[in-house]
């Protein structure tokens, strides 16, 4: 009987020194195999139903593990609703709540849903775990990292599960910055300060600090996006009007390979990002407290403040990530 | 000799009862105590259930609804003289997710009569930037331009203002400090301390510890949410009234034994 190898998962030093230890599953510990295996499941056609997608395929590393369209296409060139979701740091989601709308809880869980999706990879764990069976390799790669050759959809998710947990973005220029390697320019730094200052950006309450390098807060909120809601979003999860309209935070770091921004892509550019909140806030009977002035449209931030915020905010990218070799296929 | 034996009998039974007090000279079995923190509006329960709903009214006239309330106390401890027995050095409660409502005391103590007490956030010594890591997994923290460390509440929610029109709030309760001089900051610790007062136990206990959220807005400042309703953290002046009202918010309720 093969004994898997326990996994070292390289946690940065901020966050080994800011937050809590990340959410790793009793039932389904890393290992080098498990990881392995789910790395290349990740980027394996075979999960789809006509064997053209992969997970990485709206999940490409290059883009922090998103891709670059508004709306993604399946197998049958089908749209979704929503703007793929960047995937890292995604072990230090305490609450377990994935995808824009938090339907699923676990990664495991979430796993299970694209492949079997008809608009997504339009297959079925049934053939799936056929082909993989058959597979010349797979077996003897389950056999390694599970202890079983038979394979289901449970071993599946569970090691893709351990390779996404894997994903880590922790060397931006603002981590260096922190950790004291590099200095920011005078316009980084007054972004910084917008982004921090109550009066003015106010996204740390939502979006982190340097305190919380993850730069989200995983919750869910209605950022002022609409009146009315053609998309529920959270609330059609939890079935409660109170939840209307809200989406989950997605975190700032990596926004130089994340374009379209918001659940729904709609917004391009950083540029109009900042706009949305400086002045395109939409009143609704859900939207955030935090939201400020919204009957004004937003905070109104001068030009100056607009442009150093998108500089700061372009300090989170972190190339070392895009460009780490372990994760790319 | 009957008095040198009766001499020598007591003799014997104090030394006898210090090698083993709790066993023979009284019966001092130990106990637990347990917090459990419930909220009211001026008397009327308030759970998560009653969120996002404009179902209270302030002092001052104003209807709002609640959409988030969490705050941090520290220090929380039963004292007997000398000893002290804490609960927790603090604890983060979040009435919308029903965390941290109860708390249970480590180690058991003998029945006695202790004082209950506990600081409303965090006094300046422990207040420190980015040291808590579960605070920090949940975004409390304050930015280093207010002196950073952490919030001692956040309470969000939306008001009527004078046109009746939804208006959001941000009660932010943080350490004041005075930012006319940038380049020199004024700090004025806006934690408190609360005294329960003395709790007699006689067996395992459960204390009820009651939070009414009305008084944040009533005594003994009426509070008017036309006036004071977001960008609070950097309002000097604003949070030392939000201190004042907090001394009121906390009282004893009932014990179960």
């Amino acid at each position: 009987m093969y004994t898997p190898i326990p996994y070292n998962l390289e946690i940065p030093t901020l966050f080994a020194d800011k937050l809590i230890a990340p959410v790793i599953p009793t039932n389904n510990p890393l290992t080098q195999e498990g990881v392995a295996l789910g790395k290349r499941l990740f980027f394996d056609n075979i999960l789809s139903g006509d064997e053209s997608q992969s997970c990485a395929t709206c999940h490409n590393p290059k883009n922090a593990f998103t891709d670059d369209t508004k709306f993604s296409d399946g197998i049958d060139g089908n749209f979704g609703t929503r703007n793929s979701m960047p995937l890292f740091n995604l072990a230090w989601n305490f609450d377990e709540r994935f995808a824009w709308d938090g339907k699923e809880f676990g990664l495991e869980k979430q796993a299970l849903e694209p492949v079997k999706n008809p608009i997504e990879m339009h297959s079925s764990w049934v053939n799936v775990a056929e082909k993989l069976q058959k597979h010349a390799e797979y077996p003897t790669l389950f056999s390694q990292a599970f202890g079983s050759s038979k394979i289901d959809s449970i071993l599946i998710t569970k090691a893709i599960a351990q390779f996404e947990r894997t994903i880590i973005s922790g060397n931006s220029k603002f981590d260096q910055f922190i950790r004291g390697e590099t200095t920011l320019t005078l316009e980084e730094q007054n972004g910084f300060d917008v982004f921090m200052d109550e009066a003015r950006g106010d996204c740390f309450h939502c979006h982190g600090s340097n305190n919380n390098p993850l730069w989200t807060d995983n919750a869910f909120h209605n950022n002022g996006l609409d009146t009315n809601f053609s998309d529920l979003g959270l609330g059609a999860v939890t079935g409660d009007p109170a939840d209307n309209g809200k989406f989950k935070s997605p975190s700032i770091r990596n926004l130089a390979f994340t374009a379209p921004f918001m659940h729904d892509g709609r917004f391009v550019t950083l540029e109009e990002v900042i706009n949305h909140y400086s002045e395109g806030l939409q009143p609704s009977s859900t939207i955030d407290p935090l939201m400020k002035k919204v009957n004004q449209g937003g905070v109104n931030l001068s030009p100056k403040d607009k442009a150093d915020l998108k500089a700061f905010l372009l300090t989170l990218s972190d190339f070392d990530f895009i460009d780490n070799s372990d994760f790319q296929e | 000799m009957k008095k040198i034996f009766w001499l020598l009998f007591i003799i014997f039974s104090f030394s006898t009862c210090e090698k083993n007090e709790i066993d023979c000279c009284v019966n001092l079995d130990t106990l637990n105590v347990t917090l459990k923190f419930t909220h009211n509006w001026d008397g009327v329960p308030v759970t998560a259930s009653d969120f996002n709903d404009f179902k209270f009214r302030t002092a001052n006239g104003e209807s709002i609804s609640i959409e988030k309330l969490r705050y941090v106390l520290s220090k929380i401890k039963l004292v007997n003289g000398n000893e002290e027995f804490t609960f927790s050095n603090y604890n983060l409660i979040n009435i919308g997710e029903e965390k941290g409502l109860s708390l249970n005391l480590p180690e058991k103590i003998f029945p006695g009569s202790y004082q209950l007490k506990f600081t409303f956030g965090f006094s300046d010594s422990d207040n420190k930037d980015g040291v808590y890591q579960d605070l920090n997994s949940v975004s409390f923290n304050v930015p280093g331009m207010l002196g950073g460390g952490y919030h001692y509440m956040q309470f969000d929610g939306k008001y009527k203002d004078t046109n009746n029109q939804d208006a959001g709030f941000n009660y932010h309760a943080i350490r004041a400090v005075d930012r006319s001089d940038p380049n020199n900051l004024v700090f004025e610790d806006t934690s408190f301390d609360v005294d329960l007062g003395t709790v007699s136990f006689i067996s395992s206990s459960k204390i009820i510890i009651k939070v009414n959220i009305a008084e944040w807005f009533k005594n003994p400042n009426k509070w008017d949410l036309n006036e004071l309703n977001t960008v609070l953290m950097p309002n000097f002046e604003a949070q030392k009234l939000m201190s004042a009202n907090g001394k009121n918010v906390f009282s004893l309720g009932d014990i179960t034994q």
